[in-house]
């Protein structure tokens, strides 16, 4: 048995992958064996630490000092002072402090504040060995209810625990097992909805790449709760990293007789079997998502019947989102007050959010249910870059809506969310700031939902097509009268009519950004202006001769040769608007800060 | 695997192995590392109380190092500082006296007087 001293943790998952984390794991191995400390430093692969905006990442412990931007040119001198000598390589830490020796991963402002619990293993176990799922506990949840509980106790005790779907539909888990398992003598199925469609987030990508053994324990624990044999996890094509960890996975639980005929001796058997996406946002849906594995094209239907009693090749089914899942084994060992004691009365447990947009730790968090948004923004974010204002953030991303810097102190969770007119979504959280066009945005998030619709139903094929015309039309500076007017009937009657989820929140950004910002809206429409200087039609960058100094660094600079004048002769600088593309390199490379935009 | 005992035996033995991913320690072990440490033989002192902990499952102890702490002629230096704060000087380590570290201070809380600096500085 080979003892380290010491391990390397690096991060795998596939943000700080496309920022080469694996090369500078091979020159880990090669600068290790070159001080002959291979017997002492083991290099580990892991999965997402959460600090993305910072990755590469790399946690070296006994210490847990936090290495972060890590290239692949550093790790000579990491290893020659650090693992060879002890001496902690200050200027690659983050958030170093003078003499801070310590510079600990468990300090770290990022850290601080969070509750990891169905993140605790990313960036802690290597996640394509089970052997170290099992240390920290694996697999003991699924020992426990096949030896020690029955069906009808395990489905009490996540009912207890107020487990509600992380998906974004909050519906209690407890609640949706129960109904399933109530259907007598059937075929049963246990799905696994990993198909995180949601643009910019990625909790269950990082969920499914750096701890894919708690998905397997959980889908077999629910399908002894619910008197299922067969699972199937729907994961999106465009997460190779997850999907190949979670094959490696199923083999492995499978070779140790986790998976299987008679799994622990108990006579239960529950296999697995993962079934690729092809693309299509709508297929996050349930219904969809169950046609999408049956071999059809991904389209909804109506419901009732629901899945749990006629789901999968028409036999009752449970649907549940992969950090739903992730949360089971803990509160099976750690029993259901513990989970109850964490969040707040009707929202238990805690959330995992992907921050995204304008903020400095772009990047993946935990937080218990309850922590406000502010603390999110400014303490676990780390503020907005360039000390712009905070504006607004949009959660629950195109079925979503907006929280204004007015209701920052708004304590998140399922229903605070609800009455500010957004939702809590599967964890998606974009910062806005001052230099944000909330048309823009509800533009945006429309010409996503557009184009994903299936097109089965009128109300999304037809009515989401004719909203996203009219803020085509608002944002290109030819709004008429009685546009705001027609998307508020348009948005309610889609909401009440679309035949599945993606239509009826479709609308959501734009009530939501009707709801808090109207006025800019009003300003696109009537005046014919864009306050925040986004919108490309309505603004213009021009050039304050007061200022300018004739360098000539902008016209160099224009890709598009709009701007003339003479450095020679001092003649003032000048933009030709018929020729600007309104890229703004002219105001970022001017030294003098005599360029602005005129809105 | 059929057995929940089979799943135990392979949870202990792999979080030996990794149980150092944590900084929740009730005591930290440092040896000095630096050039005067490694030329005096602190590596195998280091690898001393690693597997003497190791060992005994103390698994609350973590052992990291450290630069030069300054007096070169004493190392290798070892200092336990338990989690008040206070701190144990060790000078002219041995992996012999590790063991008997662990075994004295770390398992019993009887710091070895004739190891630290105070005695050493004595003669």
């Amino acid at each position: 048995m080979q003892l380290y001293r010491s391990h390397v943790l690096v991060c795998g998952g596939t943000g700080c992958t496309a920022s080469n984390s694996s090369k500078i794991i091979d020159e880990l191995e090669v600068q290790i064996k070159e001080f002959k400390l291979q017997d002492e430093v083991k290099v580990v692969k892991t999965g997402c630490f959460g600090l993305c905006a910072e990755g590469p990442i790399m946690v070296v412990y006994p210490e847990g000092a936090m290495y972060t931007m890590v290239k692949v040119e550093d790790i000579k001198e990491i290893v020659e002072e650090h693992l060879l000598k002890g001496r902690i390589v200050k200027r690659l830490i983050q958030g170093a402090k003078a003499d801070d020796v310590d510079a600990s991963i468990e300090e770290s402002d990022f850290f601080k504040k969070q509750l990891r619990v169905a993140l605790r293993n990313c960036g802690v176990i290597n996640p394509e060995n089970i052997d170290e799922y099992i240390a920290f506990d694996g697999y003991k949840a699924l020992a426990k209810v096949l030896t020690e509980m029955k069906p009808e106790e395990v489905i009490e005790t996540i009912k207890k625990s107020g487990l509600r779907g992380r998906g974004g539909g909050g519906f209690p888990t407890g609640l949706k097992w129960e109904f399933a398992a109530r259907q007598e003598n059937q075929q049963k199925y246990v799905c696994c909805n990993a198909d995180e469609g949601d643009p910019g987030a990625f909790m269950d990508r990082s969920i499914l790449e750096g701890d894919p053994h708690s998905l397997i324990e959980a889908m077999a624990i629910a399908g002894y709760a619910v008197g299922a044999n067969q699972g199937y996890i729907y994961v999106r094509a465009e997460y190779p990293i997850a999907v190949n960890r979670l094959n490696i996975a199923i083999e492995s639980a499978k070779e140790y007789g986790l998976l299987g005929k008679n799994i622990f001796d108990t006579g239960f058997d529950f296999d697995l079997e993962i079934r690729l996406g092809a693309g299509a946002f709508v297929c996050g849906e349930e219904t969809a998502l169950m046609t999408s594995i049956e071999g059809h094209r991904g389209e909804p239907r109506p419901r009732p019947p629901f899945p749990a009693v006629k789901g999968l090749w028409g036999k009752p089914t449970i649907l549940n989102n992969v950090e739903t899942y992730a949360n089971i084994p803990q509160i099976i060992l750690n029993g259901p007050e513990w989970f109850t004691s964490i969040g707040t009365e009707k929202s238990k447990g805690t959330k995992v959010f992907a921050i995204g947009g304008k903020i400095n730790n772009t990047g993946l968090v935990e937080i218990p249910m309850g922590t406000t948004l502010r603390e999110v923004v400014y303490e676990i974010g780390g503020g907005i870059p360039g000390g712009k204002e905070f504006k607004a953030a949009q959660t629950g991303g195109p079925s979503g809506g907006c929280i204004p810097a007015s209701h920052i102190d708004t304590p998140i969770d399922y229903d605070s969310l609800i009455q500010l007119g957004s939702m809590m979504g599967s964890g998606g959280l974009i910062v806005m700031d001052e230099d944000t066009c909330m048309v823009d945005i509800a533009k945006f998030f429309l010409e996503f939902t557009v184009d994903e619709s299936c097109g089965k139903c009128p109300p999304c094929r037809i009515g989401t097509k004719r909203m996203y015309e009219i803020l085509e039309r608002i944002t290109d500076g030819k709004g008429e009268e009685g546009d705001i007017e027609k998307l508020e009937v348009l948005a309610k009657n889609i909401k009440a009519s679309a035949l599945c989820g993606l239509g009826q929140t479709a609308p959501n950004p734009v009530l939501s950004t009707l709801k808090y910002f109207r006025d800019e809206y009003v300003a696109h429409v009537r005046d014919k202006k864009c306050p925040a200087g986004v919108c490309k039609s309505m603004m213009k960058y021009v050039i304050n001769n007061d200022i300018c100094k004739s360098c000539g660094i902008c016209a160099k600079q224009c890709p598009v040769s709009a701007i003339s004048g003479d450095r020679k002769t001092q003649t003032p600088y000048v933009i030709d608007q018929e020729k600007c593309i309104k890229c703004g390199v002219c105001m970022e490379k001017c030294p003098f800060k005599a360029i602005f935009k005129n809105v | 695997m059929k057995s929940i005992a089979e799943l135990e035996a392979i949870r202990k033995k792999t979080l030996e192995q990794i149980n150092l991913r944590s900084t929740d320690k009730e005591m930290r072990i440092i040896v000095g590392m630096a050039t005067c440490g490694i030329a005096a033989g602190a590596r195998p002192v280091m690898n001393a109380f690693v597997s003497e902990l190791s060992k005994r499952n103390i698994d609350n102890v973590s052992v990291t190092m450290t630069g030069c702490i300054g007096t070169c002629r004493l190392e290798p230096i070892v200092e336990v500082i338990d989690k008040e704060g206070n701190k144990v000087t060790y000078v002219n380590m041995t992996p012999e006296k590790a063991v008997r570290v662990v075994a004295e201070h770390i398992v019993n809380g009887r710091v070895c007087i004739d190891y630290t600096i105070g005695e050493a500085e004595k003669e």
